[in-house]
């Protein structure tokens, strides 16, 4: 059952856990490979702390409806661009509450700017009732339902202020991280797929084939993508609907990701057919479907899961810049890049900076991936220096 | 070394031909072709337009012919130096493009040697004071500029710009030097106007060079001849300097090839917030305009700036390290 790579590698394991645990944690020997990377990426703080960061992003995604207090395209004409109303405690005259409250908005039309203008007004106290009663909305298309996570029963509680339209920013937030991080994920699935083929074959086969696929890659990267990218989504029809530009997008995003992913693999492949676990097993007659499936691809699958990780934000961040220039995805799709785009001129951005928010979630998310696929890498191969 | 320069000179054949079949086919990729698209938007504006104009046209620029031909015809008009006529801006597409890559040149530039300067000087800092507090804070600020959109960067540089000094960033030049004739005073002008954009451009990729230099850098500080060394008595800034800074500068250099894309695009976007007069916006109009003609080559222009400067740093490195150049 168990090939030469699995005791190679228990061994090596085994000599570094013992040295951390003199007295033996008996169940270290008989831990798989999994667990044992489970174990080290367990004692990398910054990836355990961007697991639970990503972990309520993706939980913000799925259960946008529900989290929401607002419907994202709901608007609120008498509160165009009003300021956060952030939760708080305490209240000079009442005290402290338990319950979280906002203070109230008074808004009135200022004739000589020629715009709302919204003050706090710190009298009205509204506090914050967790599973109201809402805008009815269906929950993954089976639920009918108008309970949503928190909210206000008089006036409203925008906590991340709204937009121009008066919009409530928090739900649009909440909206919008289904489709930035849903973009991500499919497009490192379509690099995946791209990669992993390729530059496996390249590895494995070697020769012309090999050095052509590098010289493409070599050209790819040694191209500007964001131009790129920008020829290729401004060329995508106008009258397309917005899912099937979502997956266009996705796409021209996937053409220019495979390529790094493709380069770990075939390195990988080229420095693993000389190992005396490929060769034993090519000995005894494996075949290669064998050899690739059983015996290779496990010894690596952890290195890519690791790119893979790490190469998730440059989706996130190829959408938001695209999207942000007006031609990635459109309104009314909600997208964190879409969002954004609000926040191009200066002047409403100096009136309402609260409109970068978006851009906070970007970052977070982008970071948090970051850290997780550092630390992947590192409990993937515990002797790998950085900058592979 | 010489025999190198040429190998390397001719590896750019394939490249410029990969690239210029690329943008051809973004060029072809909007549905209707070229002169259908002019004549569309000449008739929007109310312009009568003829049968046997649209035809003239047409032929002009070899739409009757099968696609093959139309790149060949597309690639030696190129050679010929006659990259088009943009209707968009109503002027060939080399005047558009001599106006404003020259301004994009001097960003990337600038940012290149802008981030070699920082990093060079932060990887060393942080290498030799490693976990120090500079080493955490350093660290701290490299992954947030790593995560930080260029167009995020500018826009909150250009929020506190106005509402803390109340005046706007944007341009390359103030108003006084907008059409002002090259004097030192405008140059003056330029380089103020140049801290802003350099910065945001510069920082996603100084933030990576500055981890790569960190992890070289440590990596030969912990190598036996350095110890032996210390033990020697050899003066600690001797002792850096001597080999493992050189050591490490190499991988170091080498980054330089892959930069350069990463701030050409960054500077695209980063031009488009800020409103600088370099290709970037340039290029979002004629993309917006279905100019497909001005956008192909200008991303073309940008390729060739990559190309030019990978090329450039392949032969610096090659000049740097024997063991390339002797390499195969």
């Amino acid at each position: 059952m168990s090939t030469g790579r699995d005791n190679t590698q228990h061994q090596r394991d085994e000599g570094a856990e013992e040295q951390r645990h003199p007295q033996g944690d008996r169940s270290i020997l008989v831990a798989s490979q999994w667990q044992l990377m489970w174990r080290r990426l367990k004692r990398h703080r910054l990836a355990m702390a961007s697991l639970v960061v990503l972990f309520f992003i993706y939980a913000m995604a799925i259960f946008a409806p529900f989290i929401s207090p607002y419907d994202p395209f709901e608007t609120y004409p008498q509160r165009t661009f009003a300021p956060p109303q952030i939760p708080r405690f305490y209240d000079p005259e009442a005290g402290f509450s338990i319950r979280p409250f906002v203070y109230g908005l008074t808004s009135e039309v200022d004739m000589e700017a020629r715009r709302r203008v919204h003050t706090i007004d710190y009298d009205e106290m509204l506090p914050l009732h967790f599973f109201v009663r809402g805008e009815p909305y269906n929950l993954f298309g089976i639920m009918e339902t108008d309970i949503r996570l928190f909210g206000v029963e008089e006036g409203t509680a925008f906590i991340f202020g709204t937009d121009r339209y008066g919009r409530d920013m928090f739900s649009r937030i909440a909206h919008g991280a289904r489709i930035s991080i849903s973009i991500g994920l499919i497009g490192v699935f379509i690099s995946f797929v791209l990669g992993v083929s390729i530059g496996g074959f390249s590895g494995y086969l070697g020769g012309g084939f090999d050095n052509a696929i590098q010289r493409i890659i070599e050209f790819i990267r040694s191209v500007p993508t964001l131009p790129l990218w920008m020829g290729l989504s401004a060329a995508l029809p106008l009258h397309w609907p917005p899912t099937t530009r979502y997956f266009a997008i996705v796409a021209i995003l996937s053409i220019i990701g495979w390529t790094g992913l493709a380069r770990v693999v075939r390195s990988k492949f080229l420095s693993m057919r000389e190992e005396d676990f490929v060769v034993a097993a090519r000995l005894i007659n494996a075949s290669e479907r064998r050899v690739i499936f059983v015996h290779m691809v496990p010894t690596f699958l952890s290195h890519i899961i690791a790119s893979l990780t790490l190469s998730i934000p440059g989706m996130i961040l190829g959408e938001t810049a695209l999207s942000f220039l007006g031609i990635g995805l459109r309104p009314p799709v909600v997208s964190w890049g879409v969002l954004l785009q609000q926040a191009q001129n200066v002047a409403t951005l100096a009136r309402s900076p609260w409109l970068l928010i978006p851009g906070i979630f970007v970052i977070l998310t982008v970071l948090a991936f970051n850290f997780l696929g550092d630390g992947i890498r590192d409990a993937a191969d515990p002797y790998s220096t950085e900058g592979v | 070394m010489a025999s190198y320069i040429v190998r390397r000179v001719l590896m750019m054949i394939p490249l410029l031909v990969l690239v210029s079949g690329v943008i051809f086919i973004v060029i072809q990729l909007p549905p209707g072709d070229y002169v259908s698209r002019h004549v569309a938007r000449l008739e929007m504006e109310g312009v009568v337009t003829h049968e046997a104009e649209i035809e003239a046209l047409k032929r002009r620029y070899g739409l009757d012919r099968p696609v093959h031909e139309q790149y060949l015809l597309w690639v030696r008009a190129m050679l010929r130096g006659d990259f088009g006529y943009s209707f968009a801006v109503r002027r060939p597409v080399l005047s558009v493009v001599a106006e404003r890559l020259p301004y994009s040149i001097i960003i990337s530039v600038a940012t290149l040697l802008f981030s070699w300067v920082v990093a060079f000087l932060v990887g060393t800092y942080t290498a030799t004071r490693q976990y120090s507090p500079g080493d955490y804070i350093a660290s701290f600020l490299g992954f947030l500029g790593l995560a930080t959109p260029n167009f995020m960067l500018a826009l909150i540089l250009m929020w506190i710009m106005y509402s803390v000094f109340g005046f706007t960033v944007g341009g390359l030049f103030s108003p006084e030097y907008q059409d002002a004739p090259w004097t030192m005073g405008r140059v003056l002008d330029l380089l103020k106007h140049l801290i802003i954009p350099v910065i945001v451009v510069g920082t996603a990729g100084t933030a990576g060079s500055i981890r790569i230099l960190r992890a070289n850098l440590l990596d030969e500080l912990n190598k036996p001849y350095v110890i032996t060394a210390e033990a020697k008595g050899v003066p600690p800034f001797r002792r850096l300097c001597k080999y493992p800074l050189r050591v490490a500068l190499i991988p170091f250099t080498s980054t330089v090839g892959w930069e350069l894309p990463n701030i050409v695009s960054g500077e695209t976007i980063t031009a488009v917030v800020l409103s600088l007069p370099t290709v970037g916006p340039m290029l979002l109009r004629a993309l917006v305009d279905q100019d497909m003609f001005l956008a192909g080559s200008l991303i073309l222009f940008l390729s060739l700036l990559t190309l030019v400067g990978t090329l450039v740093s392949d032969l610096l490195l090659a000049w740097l390290d024997p063991r390339i150049r002797y390499d195969r």
